[in-house]
């Protein structure tokens, strides 16, 4: 398949410029641009240059020890991980959860949804936001944010925190915790943790409200800019509950095409590979999925807040659905398919964790001690799906009679949003790349694109400021032309 | 013979047969270990719990306590050394403690913390040593064997079963099942036994428990190993007097 702008017809007449940040988070992204001699942007390329293993170095190990080994994948998102991997296992296992264990693991998705959301956001995207996407770099970054609006900041700082300490309380540790084993949980919250909780959550709820209204203004300000920014027409997938409400933790897989008509409803996600295929393509080390029945020219789509938003038929809490509704009319509905639409429906979905945090608190179910369920019909394949905060997780094994794992499949949210990304950075190359001279304030416009999609990518955690960065424009004959340097103080030099 | 030595200055009294590690242990401190277990007898492999005994280095595990020694244990020089016996057994077998189910309950990295092991420091071997998951009960994780042959002395002497043994010489020496096939399958190895209670690492592992018991609440996360010296104090009579 060949997209425009994926592959040049003559790649040996043109420059090539590469922006490739090293890597703080666990993700190796790089973006490279074939530019010819008047800057016509003639290639553009969001390669994922890392190879994880983790499919193959969990075959053979004992199936118990996976929802804790495969979590290790993230250190933003481990929860996802570390629920998909269980629910798959309860699957192999035939056991269906307690309300104690579905409510308990619920809380600790919901915790994921809040911090995660909050971290980017907050900390890795509202710089580009607020300042502007070409502002100076030496301000664009959190610490810019904390001096320019104080009480905006730590707001994000205390939601991200909230959202830890309900992972703290369900997992054992704010990061790669144990609390979900296969079959149930190993702890429910202590009727203290209940307490301590339930005292701060009215105001977690107070401030996603604040912060879906700050994401809104800032699309008031900038309309035209916010909605056009690496727009693309796509289909979209995301799982949703049996009578339609948005459901991040559990239901079935919904798709729509770029038009919004439903090409698959409800579809048990057991059988995912009866609707999902991958493409390898040599440049990138991740894969391209697309809906198997219209080829991976056609079938690509995509996935996450944006998409689950506008997916579903409403969001099962109260303010959430209402931002939601006024989220889907504004501006006749042109937010809703923005590239920059992602962080506003990012929002409303925090607000959405925030309300379902506190039902789940004042739900006696979360302090019970019924925590596992006894195994049922053992099967030796199973597949978990979840709506991790970036977007639809699959994870699927099989294991063996002797409780081993001898295959594994995992496809990542960032994963289904190669192509959406690609199509998403191609867009800005041509709104405001082509025929200009390279500065870092117009690529940085390219990795507020991946921002909008994807923290987790090394490239998006530069909103720190602190990411070193090198640009380098080199011409035919392999003479450096022209360099950028960003050193880890974020501060740009010209070489 | 009955009588007192010196452990860092501190007077210890002991009984008639104890060594001085048990001796220490009944009198509450903590002696660094690996290969010693209360129901067996000393084997004194491990090292680990090395003192100077009138200024000479000698496991404690299996010196006789006398009356008069000057003992020094808790001492710079000499936790220097543990720490690298703890660091040389994390790099020859594969210890990932972020995704091991006995993460908290495991004696090796209990000292790890205790000792200040802050880095592998020696190049990792990487054995390649596959899982035998052979047992409808019982798993065995060969990757974190540390070699202190407590199952071996456990099957042999208390199970009567002889199920495993060491096999191979210095740099090789491994763990191994006793049966033509190698699985531990196709022995008479029960869950009950007492081999399957007495690996300090996580070795040999019943299935299906793994994480059941949450962060906060596993051995070692309510008081560091050098804080639970009763846990290891001598009981009597040892394996080998009863024999």
């Amino acid at each position: 398949m060949s997209f425009e702008l994926e592959t040049a017809s003559h790649p040996e007449n043109l420059r090539r410029v590469a922006i490739e940040p090293v890597s703080r988070v666990e993700g190796h992204g790089k973006v490279t641009l074939l530019l010819d001699d008047d800057n016509r942007v003639h290639q553009v390329r969001l390669h994922i240059v890392e190879f994880r293993g983790f499919e193959r170095f969990i075959q053979g190990r004992p199936y118990w020890e996976v929802p804790v080994m495969v979590q290790r994948l993230c250190g933003i998102c481990p929860v996802s991980h570390h629920l998909a991997a269980s629910k798959a296992l309860d699957m192999v296992l035939g056991a269906r959860l307690t309300p104690t264990a579905e409510k308990v693991r619920r809380l600790m998705h919901y915790g994921q949804i809040l911090q995660s959301h909050a971290l980017h956001f907050f900390h890795l995207s509202s710089p580009d936001l607020l300042f502007g996407f070409g502002s100076n770099v030496a301000s664009r970054n959190v610490v810019g944010v904390i001096a320019a609006a104080p009480e905006t900041a730590k707001k994000g700082v205390l939601l991200r925190k909230y959202g830890q300490e309900v992972i703290r309380m369900t997992a054992g540790k704010r990061v790669h915790g144990t609390g979900s084993i296969p079959g149930g949980v190993n702890k429910s919250l202590a009727a203290e943790e209940r307490e301590s909780l339930r005292k701060d959550i009215y105001q977690m709820v107070a401030w996603s409200r604040e912060a879906v209204q700050i994401i809104r203004s800032l699309f008031e300000k900038n309309l035209a800019e916010y909605n056009a920014f690496g727009r693309f027409e796509a289909q979209s997938m995301s799982l949703v509950r049996a009578d339609g409400a948005m459901d991040l933790y559990h239901g079935g897989l919904r798709a729509r095409d770029a038009t919004g008509k439903l090409l698959f409803d409800h579809f048990d996600y057991g059988r995912y590979w009866d609707v999902i295929a991958e493409e390898v393509k040599p440049w990138s080390y991740m894969k391209f999925p697309f809906f198997k029945n219209q080829g991976p020219e056609h079938g690509w789509y995509r996935v996450g807040p944006l998409t689950r938003v506008a997916n579903c038929d409403f969001i099962p809490t109260p303010l959430a659905d209402r931002e939601r509704q006024q989220f889907l009319a504004y501006d006749g509905g042109s937010a809703a398919g923005a590239t920059l639409g992602y962080h506003w429906a990012r929002m409303i979905e925090m607000l959405h964790a925030a309300e379902s945090i506190k039902d789940l608190l004042n739900d006696d179910d979360v302090v019970g001690t019924d925590l596992a369920a006894p195994p049922g019909q053992r099967q030796e394949r199973g597949v978990g799906v979840i709506e991790a905060p970036r977007g639809t997780l699959i994870h699927h094994y099989r294991v063996n009679e002797n409780d081993e794992v001898i295959r594994a499949n995992l496809i990542v949210s960032t994963t289904h949003n190669n192509q959406a990304m690609n199509e998403a950075i191609r867009q800005v190359a041509r709104q405001y790349l082509d025929g200009h001279e390279v500065t870092e304030g117009l690529l940085n416009h390219i990795e507020v694109a991946i921002r909008a999609f994807d923290p987790c990518l090394s490239c998006a955690t530069h909103a720190l400021g602190r990411m070193p960065l090198e640009v380098a424009i080199v011409s035919r004959d392999g003479t450096p032309v022209d360099s950028l340097m960003r050193d880890a103080r974020g501060v740009c030099t010209r070489a | 013979m009955t009588g007192t030595f010196t452990l860092d200055g501190r007077e210890i009294a002991f009984e008639p047969g104890q060594t001085v590690m048990q001796a220490a242990l009944a009198a509450g401190v903590f002696v660094p270990h690996l290969c010693y277990h209360p129901e067996f007898r000393p084997h004194g492999s491990c090292k680990l719990c090395t003192m100077k005994i009138n200024g000479r280095p000698a496991t404690s595990c299996t010196m006789p306590a006398v009356a008069g020694m000057e003992v020094e244990s808790d001492t710079a020089e000499i936790n220097d050394k543990r720490r690298m016996l703890v660091q040389m057994l994390l790099v020859e077998g594969n210890h990932f403690c972020p995704s091991c189910e006995m993460s908290g309950n495991c004696k090796l990295q209990a000292l790890g913390y205790t000792l200040g092991v802050m880095t592998p420091h020696f190049t990792h071997f990487f054995p390649d040593r596959p899982v035998d998951a052979s047992h409808p009960e019982m798993l065995l994780d060969f990757n974190r064997c540390i070699l202190c042959e407590l199952c071996i002395r456990a099957s042999a002497e208390v199970d009567k079963k002889n199920v495993f043994a060491l096999s191979g010489r210095g740099m090789k020496k491994h763990l191994v099942v006793n049966a033509e096939s190698g699985r531990l399958a196709d022995t008479d190895f029960a869950a009950t036994d007492k081999a399957a209670e007495v690996c300090p690492v996580g070795v040999i592992l019943k299935k299906r428990r793994g994480f059941a018991v949450p962060i906060g609440k596993r051995t070692y996360d309510i008081k560091p190993i050098n804080e639970q010296a009763e846990r290891f104090k001598p009981v009597a009579p040892t394996v080998r007097e009863k024999a």
